[in-house]
């Protein structure tokens, strides 16, 4: 069954960007959701079946981590798989995703490759990378 | 190698990596100047993101209209006829990746830092003043016939608040 995808980014260009490139994949997808926070993002997340869920670390309102351990604390959807796309290379907010239960990470600036690289082994794990 | 050659280097390798994942293209570095504070006039597109830890300081990638909307158009694949909200959008979202890269190579000599979110400017004959005293390091770079400037300013914060994970707080900015 194809796909619906979630991104997550206060920045419209990444948002287009990452659209673009998840079209490119040639992954089974059939619908591509945006939100602009995690407060958006938990409202698609409520309305919508979610397969995967693609976030920035740095926004307003509500950040990735905190969206990340508000869909872990839920019985409804701690099992959709969140993959960090982020600035933050650094250690600390890597291993604070990590441990809250982020499915990976993808560090901007990005490939196409990257990308699919890192969302094949999670939602279609039979197929060769 | 000096926290300013650190900063320097770092600064042209990211936004080399930057330009060439995101963009598609090469960009050549050239003049390297360290800069006192100074209200400095402006035209065109100034982004700038704030550096927060054990020591802050600012980032900030300038350039004219024109150079913008190509950002856009390489970024977005899609024309900007003029500075609108995507181009506005995509500028800083390149100076977000580009000392966001920066950031996380300072990191291992530094300590943890954080990025405030972007903030972009657009008009004609503005100035632009950052309130501390830090020497700004300018690096000029060329893309194809055009140029921009990126500059980053860092000191060490007088009133840390973070935790420090094995870091150096006493790293002195060698000139």
């Amino acid at each position: 069954m194809d796909s619906d995808i979630l991104v997550v980014d206060d920045s419209a260009a990444i948002r287009k960007i990452l659209t673009r490139v998840l079209r490119q994949t040639g992954m089974a997808i059939q619908t591509i959701h945006e939100a602009g926070d995690g407060q958006e993002a938990m409202s698609v997340v409520a309305e919508h079946r979610i397969d995967l869920v693609l976030s920035d670390i740095n926004m307003p309102k509500m950040d990735g981590l905190q969206l990340l351990a508000s869909l872990k604390a839920s019985a409804q959807w701690h099992d959709i798989p969140v993959v960090m796309i982020t600035t933050e290379g650094g250690e600390t907010k890597v291993a604070e995703a990590v441990r809250l239960g982020a499915a990976g990470y993808v560090r901007k600036p990005f490939t196409a490759d990257q990308i699919k690289e890192k969302l094949v082994g999670i939602l279609e794990p039979a197929l060769p990378l | 190698m000096n926290l300013r050659e650190t900063i320097v280097e770092s600064l042209i390798r990211s936004a080399g990596d930057v330009f060439s994942t995101m963009l598609g293209s090469e960009l050549a570095s050239g003049e390297v100047t360290i800069e006192p504070t100074c209200a400095e006039p402006n035209d065109g597109v100034v982004s700038f993101i704030g550096i927060a830890g054990s020591w802050v300081g600012t980032g900030s990638l300038t350039c004219s209209p024109a150079v913008a909307c190509r950002i856009c158009a390489a970024m977005l694949m899609t024309e900007a006829p003029s500075v609108n909200e995507d181009v506005l959008d995509a500028v800083a979202e390149l100076t977000n990746m580009i000392i966001g890269s920066v950031k996380t190579d300072l990191e291992s000599q530094l300590g943890p830092l954080g990025l405030s979110i972007p903030t972009v400017v657009f008009g004609r004959n503005f100035r632009t003043r950052s309130a501390g005293t830090a020497e700004w390091m300018h690096v000029r770079f060329q893309w194809d016939e055009d140029e921009l400037l990126i500059k980053m300013c860092l000191a060490p914060n007088e009133k840390p608040h973070v935790v420090h994970h094995g870091a150096n707080p006493t790293c002195t900015l060698e000139v």
